[in-house]
């Protein structure tokens, strides 16, 4: 059996944090003990509220920040001892903002060709063409390239940030709120298309967000985390069907449905 | 009502001529009801409220034949009044309340001066009544509290206290632009059923801004759906929710996922382009650049309001064709 492609062993994060004049420095454990295995192929969501780890756990996951203690392997292999460039191409990250991830001052087919450039891939002519391709799978026309991203939508710059995400042919993405800064009606198109192109690359993803119905939506499995821990970790329809950690419960509980509480609550009174 | 706006408009002169951000919205709320504006970004849901406010940027200008608050004819007003209105009759409370606190002031000295300010209290009778009601918005240690600084506090104690604030004069009507949008999901579901309570309370009328329809399902008795700059569908929530008639608010609740909902290896479905980042005094439906049921009259002229005898009303060709059909 093939490794996993992401096995986290008892992984910490600890941030030191200013104590005042007298009082002692505190250190903060913003991701406690995390054990965990990303398959190929899964979609693994990670849900909880602001301060519970689970971005610090994104910044370990993509290399850009190393654990406390506990180990992180990519493909059974350490990432200490793995060779960052090999490690960079095959994942790949996805941040909320498309407004602050995209550099203003390149076009987009300089944003889109960067990862490229960086892993020395191909010359300029192929570079150019491998990011038409990517325009077009993403849904761009190919008159952006020489855009900046000023003029573009928050729709299309998250569609060049997921372009160059895919430009390395990467084996999984973290997606960090993907959708969270985007309108609705854009948010659909925007989990669609990573849906859909999931599939024809056979990618996995790590799927972060505090939007429960958009993980359900997508993740196969989902994390549920609380001050740094992980409190369930279970498949996606069986742990929104029958939560059983309490604080997975009260999450759900807040999900806003789309009855009118109020208008029926009232209809009741009338009666 | 405590509330009523009638053809009201917003516009803003550029270079490359007038922007008109909102376009001919009638609104109107009872006391003790909540209407919920729904919409995107750009759509014109936050100028309509700072319009009601007076509170437009510079450059823009607002027009209307009606805009009364609480019996005050905000058309007649100056800008001395309305500023006597503002905090006192009508209230509101913003998005994000790290950056609406004054970081450099205590939560007591910012409660107090909205007070202090239209009523003349003194300062010992508004830090009594600030106490009172952190109490009833759920602080507890309401004394102490008074005399931290909105950094101490968290972002759910924050929205809290902003609310307090917009409480201290007891306002007929009070907007909240987006109140939970910055907060966590279980913090969100307290704040709004706080928000009914003190409603119950106080009688308020409340009037939400939000791009969540879970918010408007959760307390509001009324709904205006707006779209570039118009209501396109305004009517009570239930109706609006189950059966919705605008094809751009259909468009809207069927690409939203829901919890429970499997649809998971499915495509969601969408509504096509995007919304237009600027709107002229325009010919012919907004929207129809992105409908599903577009024909040919949609290309010019006005759309009509039309008003359905259940409550709601349409902004959309497709009921003027079907009553046209049944006379």
């Amino acid at each position: 059996m093939s490794p996993p492609l992401f096995e986290l062993r008892d992984v910490s994060r600890e941030f030191r944090m200013r104590g005042g004049l007298f009082s002692p420095r505190r250190m903060l454990r913003a991701v406690d003990n995390v054990s965990l295995r990303v398959e190929k192929g899964e979609v693994l969501g990670i849900v909880g509220e602001s301060g519970c780890g689970k971005s610090t756990l994104a910044r370990i996951l993509l290399g850009l920040d190393r654990p406390t203690s506990g180990e992180v392997l990519f493909e059974g292999t350490g990432l200490e001892v793995m060779d960052r460039r090999a490690f960079t191409r095959r994942v790949q990250p996805v941040f909320q903002d498309p407004y602050s991830s995209l550099n203003p001052r390149k076009t987009v087919g300089e944003i889109i060709s960067l990862p490229l450039r960086v892993h020395r891939v191909g010359d300029q002519a192929s570079h150019r063409a491998e990011v038409k391709r990517m325009l077009d799978r993403v849904g761009l026309a190919a008159r952006l390239y020489d855009a900046y991203p000023a003029q573009l939508s928050g729709g299309q710059r998250q569609r060049v940030a997921i372009a160059r995400a895919l430009i390395t042919s990467p084996s999984i993405v973290v997606c960090d709120e993907p959708t969270s800064a985007l309108d609705v009606s854009v948010q659909a198109q925007i989990l669609n298309l990573l849906d859909e192109v999931r599939r024809t690359l056979s990618l996995s993803y790590v799927f972060i967000s505090h939007n429960l119905a958009v993980v359900e939506h997508l993740a196969t499995r989902v994390i549920v985390m609380q001050e740094g821990r992980i409190v369930e970790d279970r498949e996606t329809v069986a742990l929104f069907r029958e939560p059983r950690h309490p604080y997975t419960i009260t999450l759900l509980g807040s999900i806003l449905k789309l009855d009118a509480t109020r208008s029926s609550r009232e209809a009741a009174h009338a009666d | 009502m405590v509330l009523r706006a009638e053809g009201l408009n917003v516009h803003i002169p550029t270079v490359h001529g007038a922007l008109w951000p909102v376009r001919n919205v009638d609104l109107s709320i009872a006391p003790g009801e909540t209407l919920g504006i729904v919409g995107e970004s750009g759509c014109g849901k936050s100028l309509t409220s700072l319009a009601l406010m007076g509170l437009l940027p510079v450059r823009a200008r607002r027009h209307a034949d009606v805009l009364e608050i609480a019996g005050n004819d905000l058309l007649q007003l100056e800008e001395k009044q309305m500023s006597n209105l503002r905090g006192d009759t009508v209230a509101m409370i913003f998005q994000d309340p790290m950056t609406s606190l004054n970081p450099a002031y205590t939560v007591g000295e910012q409660l107090t001066e909205v007070l202090r300010r239209h009523t003349g209290a003194s300062r010992r009778q508004a830090l009594g009544r600030a106490a009172e009601l952190l109490d009833r918005v759920g602080i507890d240690a309401s004394r102490q509290r008074l005399a931290m600084y909105p950094y101490e506090l968290s972002g759910g104690l924050r929205q809290r206290v902003m609310i307090a604030m917009a409480l201290m004069c007891e306002p007929q009507l009070l907007i909240a632009d987006e109140p939970t949008t910055a907060l966590d999901v279980t913090i969100q579901l307290q704040i709004l059923d706080l928000l009914v309570s003190l409603q119950e309370e106080f009688g308020m009328a409340l009037l939400i801004i939000t791009h969540d329809f879970g918010v408007v399902a959760r307390i509001a008795n009324n709904v205006a759906v707006m779209y570039a700059g118009e209501v396109v569908e305004h009517g009570p929530v239930g109706r609006v929710l189950s059966d919705p008639l605008h094809p751009y608010t259909r468009g809207l609740l069927s690409c939203i996922p829901v919890s429970g909902v499997h649809t998971r290896g499915r495509l969601l479905p969408t509504i096509p382009g995007q919304v237009s980042p600027v709107f002229r005094g325009a010919d012919g439906c907004g929207f129809r650049n992105r409908c599903n049921r577009v024909f040919d009259a949609c290309e010019s002229g006005e759309v009509p309001t039309r008003f359905m005898g259940d409550g709601r009303s349409v902004r959309c060709l497709l009921y003027e064709v079907a009553q046209g059909a049944a006379s």
